[in-house]
């Protein structure tokens, strides 16, 4: 790397052109991405067809995007080291199974959160394992546990559904405060505290500086093998909590596969501007990412497009995001 | 002035990798408030020495004593702790984070308790403006990201970091080997400063020039050993050279 000899610039231009400069900042659409085009989105989906900004509506894509949510906060975190966990959607699927049978054995909902919750740490565990004291790339570690985690699933399961019937699950699917379904509150209630994590705490200093420089961390004394397990186990342990929204939603756990759920945690890191090498990176933005990418979906079906263009259209998003990202500073 | 003039002695210290022996009894000593320079070809064995001082490798044999007491440093942090800081080659700063965050870096300050302990971000950033100001020429912004500060900005940012903190010695390895000629000068009068302000220094620099301007004393390493130390008032860059190569007997 070559350094500059020029000084850094001082942090605020003149007033009058700042708003003019930032517009043509590319970096700055880059860091806003998500933002922009989920307004974007809504604007042209609510001249198409009027029903998308409908509270009912509304109420439907938010609780939706919950697990989303839920998945891309813990994704945001393993991104940050410099990692990617492609295990997430199958362990979610491992839990939402664990949490079925240790609901139909036992009858106890929170017994059966609880093994869902500890089920999904347990595979970041392994994860997180694999990748430090392993020293296997991130990559390969996840890649390992995706098809491990889902072929546990079936095995426990048999193949089979178990339909998962509670009143108080039924209530957290259904329910909610105002516009706002419960689960779609407890993800925001999650994104909240990432956020303070993220920003406000040395664990999240330590996160972004194992992905920014592992060796510059690591010389400070930050223990990065340790933050690498740590990401692996919060992501484990939303991925858990991500299944028993599932299970509420579905009203079954299903060993199905939710490939879906991992490439869209994934495009949704993406979206928000979090840096695939680590380092750099928000909560915000990965969490608009997924609001944007499930208005994407809704918007689509409720246009009347085929369900078969909407894999096509997040693979566009995703590739355009990521080639606006090369333009963050 | 304390007990003694010297800071850390190391005694007969001794380290192989495999059948490549390193360091061969290797004795100096360094003194309180001095700039003491380390030099010698490369392979002589000066990174290696640093780095048993910085805890980075144990010794096989010999003893160091550092403040007056016998050190074993199993791990970086435990030279950290017993006052020693470095400056590492490729500088050890995180890019992408701020001056602030890499100045406090695994040293964060925080508010509350265990388990609403936050960052004292207004603390770190008011304490880290403190600390570029008292040390640096040229000072970056505290909220700047480090990717955007120039060479010398950085070098600036790793010397405080490392003369903060109430370190008693600072180990800078080739602090200005990247930097141009006006950053160098920059850098070489933050080292005086340092010493001015108590710091010792130990300096390891290929810069003949810069060793003899800087230092007050100079040990010249040669395959491994220690060949030689003469105070940097009292000899020439020849003879320093003539050690170096083995052309002056140590």
């Amino acid at each position: 790397m070559t350094a500059p000899t020029a000084e850094a610039p001082p942090g605020g231009a003149q007033p009058g052109n700042a708003v003019l400069e930032r517009a043509k900042d590319l970096s700055f659409w880059a860091e806003w991405a998500s933002l922009v085009g989920l307004v974007l989105l809504v604007v042209i989906f609510q001249s198409a067809n009027s029903t998308f900004l409908t509270s009912g509506n509304v109420e439907a894509m938010l609780v939706s995007a919950a697990i989303l949510i839920v998945l891309t906060i813990g994704q945001t975190f393993v991104v940050s080291t410099g990692g990617i966990d492609l295990s997430v959607a199958s362990t979610m699927t491992f839990a939402a199974v664990s949490f079925g049978l240790t609901y139909v054995h036992t009858h106890q909902l929170w017994l059966a959160m609880l093994v869902a919750l500890l089920a999904g740490a347990a595979i970041g565990v392994v994860n997180g394992l694999i990748v430090s004291k392993g020293k296997i790339t991130d990559f390969i570690a996840t890649l390992g546990t995706l098809s491990a985690a889902s072929g546990l699933a079936l095995i426990l399961a048999n193949g089979k559904p178990t339909t998962v019937i509670d009143p108080l699950l039924l209530k957290l699917s259904s329910g909610g405060i105002g516009i706002f379904g419960y689960s779609f509150v407890i993800a925001v209630v999650v994104a909240v505290i990432a956020h303070v994590v993220y920003f406000r705490t040395r664990f999240g200093t330590h996160v972004l500086a194992t992905g920014g420089s592992i060796e510059a961390a690591a010389a400070t004394g930050v223990r990065t093998m340790r933050v690498k397990l740590a990401v692996y186990v919060i992501a484990g342990t939303l991925a858990g909590l991500a299944a028993i929204l599932l299970v509420a939603r579905v009203g079954a756990a299903e060993p199905a596969a939710n490939t879906a759920f991992l490439l869209n945690s994934v495009a949704a890191v993406v979206l928000g501007g979090v840096s695939l090498v680590g380092g750099r990176g928000s909560i915000v933005g990965p969490v608009l990412g997924a609001l944007l990418l499930t208005a994407l979906t809704n918007g689509l079906t409720l246009v009347g497009v085929s369900e078969f263009y909407q894999p096509l259209s997040v693979g566009i998003v995703v590739v355009l995001a990521a080639l606006l990202s090369r333009f963050q500073k | 002035m304390t007990a003694t003039e010297d800071l850390l002695t190391v005694e007969e210290v001794s380290l192989s990798f495999g059948a490549v022996k390193a360091l061969r009894e290797v004795s100096l000593t360094l003194r309180r408030g001095e700039i003491t320079a380390l030099v010698g070809d490369n392979g002589a064995g000066k990174s290696t020495l640093v780095r048993c001082m910085s805890g980075i490798h144990r010794p096989d044999a010999g003893e160091m004593t550092f403040d007056g007491d016998v050190v074993t440093f199993r791990t970086p942090d435990d030279a950290r702790d017993a006052g020693i800081e470095t400056v590492h080659q490729n500088l050890a700063l995180v890019e992408d984070l701020t001056v602030w965050q890499n100045l406090f870096l695994n040293r964060e300050k925080t508010i509350g308790a265990f388990p609403f302990r936050l960052l004292d971000r207004r603390g770190m950033k008011r304490d880290a403006g403190r600390m570029v100001s008292a040390l640096a020429v040229n000072v970056p912004a505290v909220t700047s990201r480090v990717r955007r500060l120039s060479g010398g900005q950085r070098q600036a940012v790793s010397i405080c970091r490392a003369a903060s903190f109430s370190s008693k010695l600072v180990i800078m390895d080739e602090p200005t080997a990247a930097l141009g000629v006006q950053e160098t000068a920059k850098v070489e009068e933050l080292i005086r400063k340092l010493r001015d302000d108590g710091h010792a220094v130990l300096l390891i620099s290929h810069n003949f020039e810069q060793v003899l301007r800087l230092s007050d004393h100079v040990w010249v390493m040669r395959a491994g050993r220690c060949v030689g130390g003469r105070r940097t008032a009292t000899t020439t860059g020849e003879e320093v050279v003539g050690l170096i190569t083995g052309a002056i007997p140590a």
